[in-house]
């Protein structure tokens, strides 16, 4: 029954999306990517309902008595924690921070690569070679401990994690953008607009951009893995937003507890979310990857 | 056709001395040099001649479709009055562009963005240069679609759902949209079987009826050019060799160029008659130009035209050309039909 109510939810968003429903649904691994992703979306939307318990409560179960480090069961599906804080509340309210926090990163960085690489692949001359330098002192960065820095400097604060991940996190998508903008600019249709008099804000927007568009989604996709993966390894580090509660946090907590070879519950349900999240959407940005290498494609 | 009187007011492109060199590790290439031309009013412009010798160079530089890497000389271009060698870039490309000049690239087959409607672009392309609604614009769209000969449902085809003739008729019909005063057409019926040819120069021969635009054409086809023109323009290593009106041109030809081109074209009078070409290649063009660039293949040539560009001469009513021997072309066109004097 939930699955079928996932499918109508399905159908909704495909009048809304119909192309890109059209992409992800001919691909079976990145149709199941899908319907997991909208199923972590809508706990993220209604988290505050659906979690039981307030993620840092001391619980006492029926009988009274103190829940320190139980493990599932159906009054805890999740488990507790040595302090007695129920899990399964903290992994649905951190799925919201969660996404978030990929999300909000994933779609800013794409936002700053695709202008980048589109501006640098399009112009080029001098405008590409102080754009590309850029990226390229990026990937010269150490990319969690230069991330780690920012925090450090502004604060353990949620914005500052998402600008620090998304500052760092453009420079492949950008890369990508202005190879691809660069093979579209040499195409006859681009002259023919050039002759037509479309300004240069026209052509790059309106004519190279929607060519450039599964490679684009493809690297947001990819974008907001990353992000997710970065956050939890950040939170893991104990450089995540102190007053949120996230996945990578919460195994931040189990690593301090040092509860770690006795409470297997504790660091299997925010792992498993992880992994789950970021496959579904690798497998999404698969589809999506189909479209812009067709070689992939299946006869 | 009979052409009325020209007047001086009735020039609508007016080119003088134009050049444009690429520059190359070899030296620069003089891919056009010193090429002087104006189109009038209502009339038919063709340039001719074979590929390598800049026409399409030439409607690049006009059109401001240059690479950077090349550079542009003239003494002056002007359309309809207008200046256009002081006209910045941004000017060029909001008052001229498109509105006055439009272009029908060479393989306007592949000259739509593959990921919107063709209508969708005929639109845009009057939207980004009038003040219109999009419905009225629309409405156009469609009446343009017509005047090619396309049904207007067409409008909401992408471009890969139409044939290569289809494509090229609604290019037309865009270049069309905004009444411009001048239209270049590169190469218009390159790649297409003589039939849809045939249907699209006639499509091209009403609405010239019909519109007061000029037209130049460009080709490499004598035989699209002859039934099209009015005056032509033969090209040759960067230079208009000769320039004339068309029944001139092929009656009394003085370029021994346009007499090789004349023997090297199927005439209906003369069936069974083995064709003549020219031998030899096209120049380089790399380095100073101070030879006539068709003296290596010419069978006429004098040792004048091994060290001097000859400068373009008037031979007759409107009718210029760039040969030493211009003097000598009665015999010059004796001998050309001969098949011996070809011979390398």
């Amino acid at each position: 029954m939930f699955v079928n109510k996932i499918g109508s939810a399905m159908r909704i968003i495909q009048r809304g999306f119909g192309e890109h429903y059209g992409i992800i649904n001919a691909n079976g691994l990145s149709r199941w990517g899908f319907r997991i992703i909208m199923v972590f979306v809508l706990v993220a939307i209604f988290a505050p309902w659906i979690a039981p318990n307030d993620p840092w409560e001391m619980m006492y179960d029926v009988n009274g008595k103190f829940a320190s480090l139980r493990s599932p069961s159906w009054e805890f599906p999740a488990g507790t924690t040595h302090l007695g804080y129920d899990l399964f509340s903290q992994l649905v309210l951190a799925t919201r921070t969660t996404l978030i926090i990929g999300f909000v990163s994933g779609l800013v960085s794409i936002v700053v690569g695709a202008n980048v690489g589109l501006i640098a692949g399009y112009y080029g001359g001098k405008v590409d070679e102080v754009c590309m330098r850029l990226t390229d002192i990026l990937y010269g960065m150490p990319f969690l401990p230069f991330i780690i820095v920012l925090i450090a400097l502004f604060g353990r604060k949620l914005e500052f994690v998402i600008l620090a991940i998304a500052l760092i996190i453009w420079r492949t998508s950008a890369r990508v953008i202005r190879a691809q903008t660069i093979a579209i600019k040499q195409r006859q249709f681009i002259t023919a607009a050039k002759a037509r008099g479309c300004s240069d804000f026209r052509i790059i927007y309106q004519h190279i951009l929607p060519n450039v568009l599964p490679l684009l989604l493809l690297y947001a996709a990819f974008n907001i893995a990353w992000s997710i993966i970065t956050e939890a390894s950040v939170s893991f580090l104990g450089f995540g937003d102190g007053e949120t509660v996230s996945w990578g946090g919460m195994l931040y907590e189990l690593w301090l507890s040092g509860k770690t070879r006795v409470a297997w519950w504790w660091f299997a349900t925010p792992s498993v979310c992880i992994i789950l999240l970021v496959t579904s959407l690798v497998f999404v940005s698969r589809a999506y990857e189909e479209v812009a290498n067709p070689r992939l494609r299946k006869r | 056709m009979i052409l009325p009187e020209k007047k001086q007011t009735d020039i609508v492109l007016s080119v003088q001395g134009l050049g444009v060199q690429y520059a190359t590790a070899q030296g620069p290439v003089h891919a056009v040099s010193d090429v002087s031309f104006d189109v009038y009013k209502n009339e038919v412009f063709g340039i001719a001649g074979e590929s390598g010798c800049g026409k399409s160079t030439l409607i690049r530089s006009l059109m401001r479709l240059l690479p950077d890497s090349s550079t542009m000389t003239a003494s002056g271009l002007q359309y309809k009055g207008r200046d256009l060698l002081t006209m910045d870039d941004e000017t060029f490309r909001k008052q001229v562009q498109w509105q006055e000049i439009s272009l029908v690239p060479q393989s306007a087959m592949n000259s739509f963005n593959p990921v919107y409607r063709v209508g969708d672009q005929v639109i845009e392309s009057m939207l980004a240069h009038r003040k219109m609604g999009k419905k009225e614009a629309a409405e156009r769209a469609a009446e343009l679609f017509d005047v090619v000969g396309l049904e207007t449902g067409l409008l909401r085809s992408y471009p890969h759902e139409f044939s290569g003739g289809m494509r090229q008729r609604a290019m037309i019909a865009m270049s069309l949209s905004l009444d411009p005063g001048l239209i270049v057409m590169d190469e218009p019926t390159t790649g297409l079987d003589v039939l849809v040819q045939e249907r699209i120069l006639r499509r091209i021969r009403e609405i010239r009826a019909e519109m007061e635009s000029a037209i130049v054409l460009i080709t490499h086809d004598i035989a699209v050019i002859a039934e099209m023109s009015d005056r032509i323009g033969i090209m040759y290593g960067g230079q208009m060799v000769e320039q004339a009106t068309a029944i001139d041109l092929f009656e009394s030809p003085y370029h021994p160029y346009t007499l090789g081109l004349n023997n090297a074209f199927p005439s209906i009078k003369d069936i069974g008659g083995d064709l003549i070409s020219i031998p030899g290649s096209p120049p380089t063009l790399i380095g100073p130009l101070n030879y006539c660039p068709f003296y290596e293949r010419c069978p006429f040539s004098i040792d004048e035209c091994a060290h001097q560009v000859p400068m373009p001469k008037t031979v007759g009513n409107e009718h210029e050309i760039r040969c030493f021997r211009s003097g000598d072309a009665v015999d010059l066109r004796r001998l050309a039909k001969e098949k011996t004097t070809w011979r390398s």
